[in-house]
C-alpha cells in the first residue's frame, strides 16, 4: 500500500485492474485504493509480470503492507518483488528497483520512517506472508544469503528474529524493516488468529456491527470462512457489540458521505496539525502588477476557440512553477532534518471538493508546460479531482504547492505548508486597485502574492528572491 | 430562439458542467455562479458549453451579463436573432 500523501495512514482496495499472470509496466495503473480524501489509480513501479495479489478487494491495511508479487517478464517468477511500495516523493524512482546494493542500502536505511514507529502496527492483511518459520526462502535466492540492510540486521538481532527465517518483502526479497517488526511481534504475542471472512462478510459485520471474531464460519475453504449469512445470522443472535479495535480493519468499502467528509476532515486535521506543529513557518507577501498579464490574456482568449482560452489562474501557476525552479531550495521536501530538491518541478494545485475538504495533487513538470498545455492539465486534474480518480503520483510527489483562493473572492491568503515539502505559495482574487505607475497614480488590475516557507529549510532571503521572481515573470506574460 | 428555449439550454450547460447541481431550484435571477459555488474553471466550461450548443461566440468581455439564467437567456436572444 502506497504513501498517497503525508496524510495517509491505511488505504482500502477497492479493485484490481490486473490480474495473477498479466504483464504489467512501470507507471501503468494497477490498483484503484481509497483514502480519507479520495479514489486514487495506484501506478505500478517495476515492469514485469504480476504473480500474485496479496490483497483482497474491500481489504482495509496500512501504509507499507504489500499489495502483491511482482516477478520478472520471464515464465517462471524467481526472486519476486512486492508492488506497492510506498511512493515516497523525496525517493527517486530508481532507488525502489534493486539495483546496485548502494541504492538498495541506501533505501533500507531510509525504511525506518516509512512506517511511524509510534503508531501500533495493526494485524496485517490476511493474505499477507505472515514470517512464518518454516517458509523457505524464494527459490532463486541463495539458500544462507538474507538480503538485509544493517539497520534491519540490528534490528533483527536485538529481537531476537532469525534473518534466515524471514521472508523478505522488500524489492528483490530483502528483508524490511517491516518484516523484522512482524516477525517479532508474532514471537512476543502470538496475535488471535485473523478471522477468515470474505470481503462482504466483513464490510457486513462492520456496518452490523457484527464481532467477526464470535462468528462461527460455515463457507468454503480452508478453515471454514465466514460468509455473509454468518454475519447475518449472528446479527439476529445475542448481541455482540464490536470492540472498537476490530473496527479498523473491517471498515466498509463504500462509506457514507457524511463518514467520508468526516475521514475528509480527520485527515486534512491530522496533516494541518503535524504542519503547524513541525513546520515553523515563516510569511512573505507581496502586491503583484497584473495588468501586462491580463492584457495578454484578454488578447489571447480573443484569438482563440473558447475551448483553447486560458484563465489568470494559469498564468500564476505558470510563473509560480517557474520560479520553483529559479529557486529550488523552496521546491523539494524537508525529511529526516534535511531539505531534498525535487526532481522537476511538480506543481501541487489545491483544489476544493464540492462535498467539503480539498485535496492537492500535482501537475507534473508545470515548469516546462508551455500555458494551453498547463490549461489542459488543470482542467483535467480537477475534473479527476473532483469527480474521478486520481493517478498515486499526482497525489504524492507534489514539490511546491499553490492555493488560489481568487474564485473566493479574498485578496490574500496565507497557507499551512503540505508535508513533507517547504513551501505553500497562495494567489489571492486580481482585483483593480489605484496605483502610483511612473509617478502617476493609476488604476491597475493587482495581485496579492503570499509564500508560506519551512525556515528549517530556507531564510526570508530565500522566500524573497522566489516571490521577486514571480513578479518578474508576470510582467512577461509572453515569455511564460 | 424562444425565451424557453433558451433558459433551458443554459439551465443544460450549467448541468453538464455541475452534474449534480439543482438547476430546477434556481431563480431566474439567482447569481447561479455563487449560489452553485462555481470557480472560475467551472465557468469557463460552462461559457465554453454554453457557446458550443448555441453557436454563439462569448467572449471574455460578455461574460458579465452571464450571472444569472434570466441574464444568461437574455443574452442568447440577443446574439441569435
Amino acid at each position: 500500500m502506497p504513501s498517497l500523501g503525508a496524510d495517509m495512514d491505511e488505504g482500502t482496495l477497492l479493485e484490481w485492474l490486473v490480474g495473477p499472470g498479466d504483464l504489467v509496466h512501470k507507471g501503468d495503473p494497477v490498483a484503484v485504493v481509497e483514502t480519507a480524501k479520495s479514489t486514487i489509480e495506484v501506478e505500478c513501479f517495476a515492469t514485469g509480470t504480476m504473480t500474485e495479489l496479496l490483497v483482497e478487494p474491500g481489504a482495509t491495511v496500512p501504509v507499507g503492507t504489500p499489495l502483491a508479487l511482482i516477478g520478472p517478464m520471464a515464465e517462471k517468477p524467481q526472486e519476486p518483488e512486492r508492488a506497492g511500495k510506498p511512493h515516497r516523493p523525496r525517493k527517486p524512482a530508481k532507488a525502489r528497483k534493486p539495483e546496485g546494493p548502494t541504492e538498495a542500502e541506501k533505501a533500507e536505511e531510509r525504511q525506518p520512517v516509512r512506517h511511524a514507529p509510534k503508531k501500533a502496527e495493526p494485524s496485517p492483511p490476511e493474505p499477507a506472508p505472515v514470517p512464518v518459520s518454516a517458509s523457505a526462502p524464494p527459490a532463486a535466492r541463495q539458500p544462507g544469503h538474507i538480503e538485509a540492510g544493517p539497520l534491519v540486521r540490528h534490528l533483527a538481532e536485538h529481537s531476537g528474529v532469525d534473518l534466515e527465517t524471514l521472508h523478505g518483502s522488500g524489492p528483490g526479497g530483502r528483508v524490511t524493516r517491516t518484516d523484522v517488526e512482524q516477525a517479532a511481534a508474532a514471537r512476543a504475542a502470538p496475535r488471535p488468529p485473523r478471522v477468515r471472512a470474505t470481503p462482504f462478510a466483513r464490510r457486513l459485520a462492520a456496518e452490523l456491527g457484527v464481532d467477526l471474531a464470535t462468528v462461527t464460519g460455515t463457507g468454503t475453504g480452508r478453515g471454514s470462512a465466514v460468509c455473509a449469512a454468518d454475519v447475518r445470522r449472528a446479527a439476529r443472535g445475542p448481541a455482540t457489540p464490536a470492540p472498537p479495535a476490530g473496527a479498523k480493519a473491517v471498515r466498509p468499502v463504500a462509506r457514507p458521505a457524511e463518514d467520508r467528509a468526516a475521514a475528509m476532515r480527520r485527515a486534512i486535521a491530522g496533516l494541518m496539525s503535524r504542519a503547524n506543529r513541525d513546520i515553523p513557518h515563516y510569511y512573505l507577501s507581496t502586491t503583484v502588477d497584473m495588468a501586462a498579464a491580463m492584457d495578454w490574456l484578454h488578447e489571447h482568449n480573443r484569438r482563440s476557440p473558447v475551448g483553447e482560452r486560458l484563465l489568470p489562474a494559469t498564468l500564476l501557476l505558470k510563473a509560480a512553477a517557474m520560479a520553483a525552479r529559479e529557486v529550488p531550495e523552496l521546491n523539494g521536501f524537508w525529511t529526516d532534518d534535511h531539505f531534498t530538491a525535487g526532481e522537476g518541478v511538480h506543481l501541487g494545485v489545491a483544489v476544493s471538493l464540492r462535498g467539503g475538504g480539498l485535496v492537492a495533487p500535482a501537475l507534473h513538470h508545470a515548469d516546462t508546460l508551455a500555458l494551453p498545455q498547463l490549461m489542459t492539465a488543470l482542467k483535467d486534474l480537477v475534473a479527476r479531482a473532483r469527480t474521478g480518480r486520481l493517478r498515486g503520483s499526482e497525489v504524492s510527489d507534489a514539490t511546491i504547492t499553490v492555493t488560489n483562493l481568487g474564485d473566493q473572492g479574498v485578496e490574500t491568503v496565507f497557507g499551512v505548508i503540505y508535508p513533507p515539502q517547504v513551501a505553500l505559495v497562495g494567489f489571492g482574487r486580481v482585483v483593480d486597485r489605484p496605483c502610483a505607475v511612473d509617478g502617476l497614480l493609476g488604476v491597475r488590475p493587482v495581485v496579492t502574492a503570499t509564500l508560506s516557507a519551512d525556515h528549517r529549510a530556507t531564510d526570508g532571503a530565500v522566500g524573497a528572491r522566489y516571490l521577486t521572481a514571480v513578479n518578474r515573470l508576470l510582467q512577461n506574460p509572453e515569455q511564460l | 430562439m424562444n425565451r424557453t428555449d433558451a433558459l433551458d439550454m443554459v439551465r443544460e450547460s450549467i448541468s453538464t458542467v455541475i452534474p449534480d447541481a439543482d438547476v430546477v431550484a434556481l431563480g431566474p435571477d439567482d447569481a447561479f455562479r455563487d449560489v452553485l459555488e462555481m470557480d472560475s474553471l467551472d465557468f469557463l466550461s460552462f461559457v465554453e458549453v454554453l457557446s458550443e450548443r448555441s453557436g454563439v461566440r462569448i467572449e471574455d468581455e460578455d461574460t458579465p451579463q452571464l450571472t444569472t439564467l434570466s441574464g444568461s437567456a437574455d443574452f442568447l436572444i440577443a446574439h441569435t436573432e
